[in-house]
């Protein structure tokens, strides 16, 4: 359990950073607010409708083949861990592994399902 | 109560807290991010237990990657503030019998259940489980993690073919 202490104090002084620039900010700075200030866009054109727009599906595409490569990673997080203990054995394994989803890989690029348009 | 304890009880809290806005909130966006909260906790908690691997897959997978597949789900709907998710027909009765049963069931098994209790977590010498899932992984259980590697093949040849259906489509 010791060995998450760094990260604990690391995500606590990010938090605590974040937050006491954000107060610091709202208290020393003048607040004066008027509805020019306020507007999208200050000195620009008046904005029209709402900003949201219904994304494109193919977004959702890449992020469906992301998740893919993402599970991939966590194949290769513990035996990146012991890289060393697996030796040559485990090298030859994982090499195989990621030669098999790269087969996949290539079939994702010759599909042409990255291309955009 | 030491801190073992009171990371617990923050991670408890921060799971509860961010799935209640999960659940409450009239704006799917928020639920989506709050989301967000609810699988960090849940890693905390993955953390505490000493379940390092479970942990980072969690933070991996779930936030990278799930979340991210829910929040563009989000952005492809029309109507994000005040959903009305509640549906027109309200079966009442058969939903009171069907929750009091499953309800009883869950109490049973918690009733009757010899739960194993062993030293406490705090107590656990620190020990990664990454690591022996690691060396269990490319020793005695390399078959299985090659044909994982078939298995996802495959699920990469379906999303490519879900996307390219769907470029063709407007192709032609």
């Amino acid at each position: 359990m010791h060995s998450y202490i760094p990260i604990i104090l690391m995500v606590s002084v990010g938090i605590l950073l974040g937050s006491v620039f954000l107060l610091l900010h709202r208290f020393l700075g003048p607040h004066r607010p008027n509805p020019e200030k306020l507007s999208t866009y200050e000195s620009g054109m008046p904005p029209v409708r709402s900003a949201r727009e219904r994304f494109s599906v193919k977004y959702y595409m890449v992020a469906v083949l992301f998740i893919l490569f993402d599970i991939e990673v966590i194949f290769l997080y513990p035996w990146a861990v012991n890289f060393r203990t697996l030796g040559l054995f485990g090298y030859v394994e994982m090499v195989l592994f990621i030669v098999i989803l790269l087969v996949g890989y290539l079939y994702i690029l010759k599909k042409g399902a990255l291309r955009w348009d | 109560m030491n801190l073992y304890d009171i990371i617990f009880y923050f991670f408890a809290v921060v799971t509860i807290a961010s799935a209640a806005v999960v659940v409450f909130s009239r704006n799917i966006v928020y639920s989506a991010f709050s989301l967000l909260f609810t699988f960090f906790g849940v890693a905390g908690i993955y953390v505490l237990l000493n379940a390092d691997f479970l942990a980072i897959t969690q933070l991996l997978v779930y936030v990278g990657g799930i979340l991210v597949l829910i929040l563009f789900g989000v952005m492809l709907t029309t109507n994000v503030v005040s959903v009305e998710i509640k549906t027109g027909t309200m079966q009442t009765l058969p939903a009171t019998i069907i929750v009091a049963l499953l309800a009883g069931l869950l109490g049973g098994i918690v009733w009757t259940t010899d739960w194993f209790v062993g030293k406490r977590l705090s107590e656990v010498t620190s020990q990664t489980t990454s690591k022996e899932i690691g060396t269990a992984l490319i020793t005695t259980h390399v078959l299985p993690f090659e044909i994982a590697s078939v298995i996802l093949l495959v699920a990469i040849v379906g999303a490519a073919m879900m996307a390219r259906r769907e470029r063709s489509n407007t192709n032609i």
